[in-house]
């Protein structure tokens, strides 16, 4: 047939990124000598042929249009030649190379609505996950707590004088598509209401052994509905991990009377300094209270300032609480210490204090 | 196309002011002439009045040939919000260290706008480039698209997810490798793994150029790649006397915190005890014109973080303290460890259960057994603080007569 349809390509992976770097990374690929921080998110990297690459860093809600990046690509050819790139926690980044587009293209970002910032000693953009916006399993929103803490929080992307880097995650339910788990402050959805079961459609619609299987608790177990396989919750044993609805989708646990938010502090992934380290329970329960979740974002505020006040320099809110110790944090955050905040997962004992390096002042 | 507006929003209205970019403005720019994200809009304020999610469970969708890529999406009210009936989720494997031209990125913009919501994340937790939002009858003529641009999906489910690193050599002087020419490698030779889930569950590499860790390796990947150097960090003591003219107080801000405790200042020169480094980076990190990480560098291989669902969250371990990671990567041993550890993981691992589960659960000592390591007091904090050996074999007395 000579009208054959072109080969269906697979497999050819993602582009190579040479053809996406500019000539003068290109020409320094792995020969960049040092680097300074201008001012709040502008940075410098000097490379050993003494050439200078400028990045402008901009705060990104993440979720965009595609008229947004459509922009950016505009400010791209404006100001550096259609280079740019994204970060891990989602800000993008133009690449200049010529000093004098630095200022023109920072009043350009800031009236599109973009903040300049999140380098160095500061807050960068919250990463997280999807909400309500397009996830099944989330126990609250994402977006919006994110735009809510982050119009809170501010002034610390637009500086580079805390001190030390803060960064704040987001994840809508225990699946953490967004990884809070090392974060100086999580905030994570939660759910609070056992599965309940659709017995109906559960066994048109779900393996029940693996179902079973899927509990870390052992709280499924199996049951009978009108003469059919079904199963039923042991609610005592359900700690709302949510795998079962993964596996199932007749075990549903969201529930907006029940659902809401919990926060966490003192994680890290740098080495530096301290070895990496987990976000502990910090506030068992925040209600969903959209659009702004005022409770959360105060909370997080309060987190943040308490650790601005306190902290010696270079220590991150994990590192200034080892210091001080947990019972002081929770006197001076005045957060309520209660049952949840102590582990009775497995290892919970290592959680236990163990001698008497305590603080009484 | 335009759209005529249909809902009023008057709990996310409220989320169009304030200094920090608003998600709102960007979905109801695209909600001017896209009718999926006006619906979105739509079924978002109903989710905001009602404080609940209104997706389905997720379905088995994508394009032919590929078990992953693609995230089925429905809506529970499909009567109420047609355009959004399917809503389904595209992960496009982003460029290595997301670095793009316009160019590059108007072509996405192009086939998106022709296709789908006209909604992205740029970019998903795990690195790729999401398309928020499509029909099923869309997903082949998008992918066809894509592969005619040069993209490719990523991944999703029990596969290889999407690797992902820092900027690396690009533009960091503390890249100990080649994060994003590894990165492309590892993609390339995994398509098969990345395209066609058939693992216990999901597996995620994620390469760091340096122990600071910029993509959360540790945290967030299954093997964790984390650059590192193990000679002498590199000291230039007139820039070093230049940061202390400039006020950094080296003792206080840097010799004291050292966790190592192996800096000392003596007012003109820094004297580093190297064999006591720990390769932290805090030194180098507040002194980036004076220091600089040895010129001896490659990585440590970490293995089995996760988030909490199943067991627990888990940080990462180490599985190889140190190894060179040049060019020719064909040649590298790392591959034949990795493969070994998915066969073992293939062979024993329980339906959903991580690698780094599946370490807890059988011991990382029988783990190195199986897939051919030798145990090393750098894989441990500290070693086991209890008497409960599995020994193997022991001696039989001789039978008497």
């Amino acid at each position: 047939m000579s009208d054959a349809q072109p080969k269906r390509l697979t497999d050819i992976g993602p582009p190579h990124y040479q053809l996406f770097l500019p000539p003068i990374i290109k020409e320094n690929y792995g020969k960049w000598k040092y680097h300074e921080i201008l001012k709040p998110g502008v940075m410098v990297h000097y490379s050993e042929n003494n050439e200078k690459l400028y990045t402008v860093r901009a705060g990104s809600p993440r979720l965009i249009s595609t008229k947004k990046i459509r922009k950016y690509a505009e400010l791209a050819d404006k100001y550096c030649d259609g280079f740019l790139r994204f970060t891990s926690r989602h800000n993008v980044e133009f690449l200049l190379t010529k000093e004098e587009n630095i200022e023109p293209l920072i009043a350009e970002l800031e009236a599109l609505g973009h903040p300049v910032g999140g380098t160095g000693n500061a807050i960068s953009s919250i990463v997280h996950t999807q909400g309500w916006v397009h996830c099944h399993s989330a126990a609250t929103d994402a977006s919006g707590i994110v735009k809510s803490v982050m119009d809170e929080l501010l002034p610390y992307f637009k500086t580079i004088e805390l001190p030390a880097k803060i960064r704040v995650a987001l994840a809508c339910c225990l699946n953490m598509c967004g990884a809070v788990h090392c974060s100086d402050i999580a905030i994570l959805g939660i759910h609070r209401r056992p599965p309940r079961v659709d017995k109906e459609s559960l066994p048109k619609i779900c393996e029940i052994p693996n179902l079973i299987a899927s509990c870390p608790t052992a709280a499924i177990r199996p049951s009978q509905y009108q003469g059919k396989p079904s199963v039923e919750i042991d609610e005592d044993k359900c700690m709302f991990c949510a795998n079962c609805y993964t596996v199932c989708p007749a075990l549903p646990l969201n529930n907006p009377l029940n659902d809401g938010v919990s926060i966490w502090v003192g994680g890290k992934v740098s080495n530096a300094r301290h070895e990496p380290m987990f976000s502990k329970l910090a506030i068992p329960f925040l209600p969903n209270n959209p659009p702004r979740w005022p409770e959360v974002t105060s909370a997080v505020k309060h987190i943040v300032e308490l650790w601005l006040k306190n902290a010696k320099k270079h220590e991150r809110i994990g590192e200034w609480i080892e210091r001080i110790g947990w019972p002081k944090f929770f006197r001076l955050a005045d957060i309520p210490f209660q049952k949840e905040h102590i582990d009775d997962f497995k290892h919970a004992g290592l959680s236990y204090k163990r001698s008497v390096h305590l603080t009484y002042m | 196309m335009p759209v005529e507006k249909k809902y009023e929003t008057p709990l996310l209205d409220q989320l169009e002011s304030g200094g920090w970019p608003s998600f709102v403005k960007e979905i109801k720019s695209a909600a001017e002439d896209n009718a999926m994200a006006n619906d979105l809009l739509g079924l978002l304020e109903q989710s905001y009045q009602e404080k609940i999610g209104h997706w389905k469970h997720g379905g088995i969708v994508g394009v032919m040939g590929y078990g992953g890529g693609v995230i089925g999406r429905y809506t529970d009210l499909p009567e109420k919000y047609p355009a959004i009936s399917h809503f389904h989720t595209m992960r496009i494997n982003q460029p290595a260290g997301w670095f793009y031209t316009s160019e590059a990125l108007r072509t996405l913009c192009d086939i998106w706008d022709a296709h789908g919501s006209g909604l992205t994340n740029m970019h998903g937790s795990t690195g790729d480039i999401i398309f928020l939002g499509t029909r099923t009858e869309e997903l082949e003529p998008i992918f066809s698209k894509l592969t005619a641009a040069g993209f490719d999906l990523g991944g999703s489910g029990s596969d290889v997810r999407t690797p992902s690193c820092c900027c690396g050599k690009a533009r960091c002087e503390w890249a100990c490798y080649d994060t994003m020419g590894l990165t492309y490698y590892i993609t390339n030779r995994y398509q098969d793994e990345l395209h066609r889930p058939a693992f216990p569950y999901k597996m995620k590499f994620k390469m760091s150029g340096c122990p600071n860790d910029c993509v959360a390796s540790v945290a967030r990947a299954d093997i964790s790649i984390i650059g590192t150097w193990r000679d002498e960090i590199q000291v230039n003591q007139e820039e070093v006397r230049n940061y202390a003219k400039s006020g950094l107080d080296i003792t206080k801000e840097i010799a004291m915190l050292c966790p190592g405790k192996c800096i000392e200042w003596n007012g003109n020169e820094i004297q580093i005890d190297n064999s006591n480094c720990r390769h932290c980076m805090h030194c180098i990190n507040l002194m980036p014109k004076a220091l600089a990480p040895g010129k001896d560098r490659g990585a440590a291989i970490l293995v089995g973080s996760k988030a909490p669902i199943v067991e627990g969250a888990l940080l990462s371990s180490v599985l190889v303290p140190f190894i060179k990671l040049e060019e020719p990567y064909d040649d590298l041993e790392i591959w034949e460890l990795i493969e070994n550890m998915w066969d073992i993981w293939c062979e024993e691992g329980k339906n959903r259960e991580r690698i780094g589960e599946f370490i807890q659960r059988v011991g990382l000592g029988n783990f190195l057994d199986a897939v051919g390591l030798e145990p090393q007091p750098e894989m441990v904090a500290f070693p086991r603080d209890n008497p409960y050996v599995f020994y193997e074999e022991y001696f039989e007395e001789e039978e008497d007569q």
